[in-house]
């Protein structure tokens, strides 16, 4: 691999803490990622050089600070191959998904429309979308799974129709893994005249991502899964699109002019972003940007499907343990269960081996009800795991079932 | 830290061989819930007769934790009163939550390892917020099943 992970590990202060005195194994990447010391500095330095409140005031802190924040957009940007007016601020993928559901949703759907999404969505990328068919008393509509976990396109086809207004989907399952065919998706939605809401949370930080190459009209994704901190995520649009959404966040920043009746807004983005967005977090998400640009997407994505095959490849052939998704052609984690050990078991017996993952049903209930389990225990990697973090995966699974076959 | 302090023998042994697991044919009052960090869902059921629990059980399925507290649970408070009832469910969150407990908790004292984990404690005390719920009708809120 082109991958000297050995000496990323470094890069990232928090991987050298021990954890009930061994050292630490991070395996829950999915849920957040861990930061890059260049990360926390960015930070740290915004606010004991630059700190101020951006588009408001005229000296140079402010200056500076508008400018900083300015700089990230672009990078943003490019990191997606979009255009810089397209990236909208949020504080995560959760919020950009309810921007979009409200901001597009309600001026594009209407009473009998339809919502197509599928039922491996995280909770972020369902609950508004059922929330928006209840305003509109529009049609939820769910493309299939196939038994394996890959989505079925003939359901695809069959499902999206001309009433379809919206299709809403997972570039990268957060259980299965499974990778869903997005461009495929985003003809079928564009014949029929809807538009596709692309969730990259899952995919975004682990590949190279172009919007225009995937097809997308939206795609919502979160700093603190790629290296970045939390609470900032983007909301990128089509321009064509984002100039026929309403702003659903009103206020200060996000107009043009105001009297005592009315108010028109600010160009886009800033209609979009209403209130003192989380500037520090902004800079320190460029950092991660900068630093995600220098190790190189295409190295990072080729990485992580190494580590995402391998990691299946080894926890398939251990007796006693269901994976769950597809085989292995999938993002870099793997789900599983241990024959009689419930997965908040499992996590608490890694948890004392230092082994931090996580167990639960991971924001996707109506997929643990398709997996027909309660919840699901999830192995997930990033940039600064290797091979050997895979071998205390499995050692760990081995010494678990021990402990509770006692 | 060692993992025996949580999963002590007894904790084990419930998880294996559960007591009083089951439904009730006829239950004065039943109570669904939930545990939200992990989807699982726990059912139970009593009789109440002249102030006095004289049966009760527990359904479904969840972790060692929160299926050896469900059963420790029903084991402790079966033929007691239902004040007495109310009042281990009280002691035994708090003590689950650092503050000193009232009652002799018995066996249940052995699930004392997971209250430095708080989404083990919601795990411990699922049961014992469904026995609250059932004997106090005043509890029964809107995240009951049914
Ligand atoms: C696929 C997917 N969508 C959405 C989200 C929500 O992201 P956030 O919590 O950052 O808004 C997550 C992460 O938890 C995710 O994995």
């Amino acid at each position: 691999m082109t991958i000297a992970v050995q000496d990323l590990k470094a890069d990232f202060p928090i991987l050298s803490r021990s954890i009930h005195g061994q050292r630490l194994t991070y395996l829950d990447s999915a849920a957040t990622s861990q930061k890059p010391a260049a990360v926390i500095a960015a930070e740290l330095d915004y606010y004991q050089k630059t700190n101020a409140n951006i588009l408001r005031s005229v000296h140079t802190l402010a200056e500076e600070s508008t400018l900083a924040y300015a700089k990230v957009r672009t990078l943003t940007a490019d990191f997606i191959h979009a255009q810089a007016d397209e990236v909208i601020f949020t504080r995560g993928t959760t919020e950009s998904i309810n921007l979009v559901a409200r901001g597009y949703g309600d001026v594009h759907v209407r009473p009998g429309d339809n919502i197509v999404l599928t039922p491996l969505e995280h909770h972020s990328n369902l609950i508004p979308w059922q929330q928006l068919a209840k305003r509109q008393q529009a049609d939820l509509r769910y493309i299939e799974l196939r038994p394996d976990g890959n989505l079925s396109l003939e359901s695809a086809r069959q499902v999206i129709d001309s009433r379809t207004k919206m299709v809403a989907i997972a570039q990268v399952s957060n259980v299965l893994g499974t990778i869903l065919p997005v461009r495929t998706v985003a003809d079928l939605a564009h014949q029929a005249g809807a538009v596709l809401v692309v969730d990259g949370a899952q995919s975004v930080p682990h590949q190279a991502t172009d919007v225009v190459a995937m097809g997308a009209d939206f795609l919502a994704f979160s700093a603190h899964k790629m290296c970045g901190p939390t609470g900032v995520g983007v909301l990128w649009g089509k321009m064509a699109h984002l100039k026929t959404m309403s702003p659903v966040l009103f206020g200060g920043e996000m107009i043009a002019y105001v009297d005592r009746d009315h108010a028109t807004w600010a160009d886009i983005p800033a209609r979009f972003e209403g209130g003192t967005p989380n500037i520090a977090g902004v800079v320190g998400f460029g950092a991660a940007l900068e630093y995600l640009a220098e190790v190189g997407m295409d190295n990072v994505g080729a990485y992580m499907s190494h580590l995402g095959a391998l990691a299946f490849q080894r926890l398939q052939n251990l007796s006693g343990v269901t994976v769950y998704g597809p085989g292995p052609d999938r993002g870099p984690l793997v789900s599983f269960n241990i024959d009689g050990v419930h997965p908040h078991d499992v996590a608490q017996a890694f948890d004392a081996k230092g082994v931090a993952i996580r167990a639960g049903h991971h924001c996707a209930q109506p997929l643990m009800h398709w997996l027909g389990v309660n919840a699901t225990a999830r192995a997930s990697f990033y940039l600064y795991n290797d091979i050997d973090d895979i071998d205390v995966l499995v050692d760990a699974i081995e010494s678990t079932k021990r402990y509770f076959a006692r | 830290m060692n993992l025996d302090d949580i999963y002590r023998e007894t904790i084990l042994d419930h998880n294996q061989i559960p007591r009083n697991k089951g439904t009730l044919p006829n239950p004065t009052a039943s109570v669904g819930l939930l545990n939200p960090t992990c989807g699982d869902q726990i059912r139970l059921d009593v009789v109440v007769a002249d102030g006095k629990i004289t049966d009760i059980r527990f359904d479904g399925q969840g972790c060692a934790i929160s299926m050896a507290s469900a059963s420790m649970m029903t084991e402790a408070v079966k033929g007691h009163s239902v004040a007495e009832g109310l009042a281990l469910a009280r002691s035994f969150k708090a003590f689950l939550t650092g503050r000193p407990s009232e009652e002799d908790l018995g066996e249940l004292s052995a699930l004392e390892g997971v209250s430095q984990f708080p989404s083990r404690v919601k795990c411990a005390t699922l049961a014992h917020n469904a026995l609250e719920k059932a004997l106090d009708p005043s509890k029964a809120d809107l995240d009951a099943l049914d």
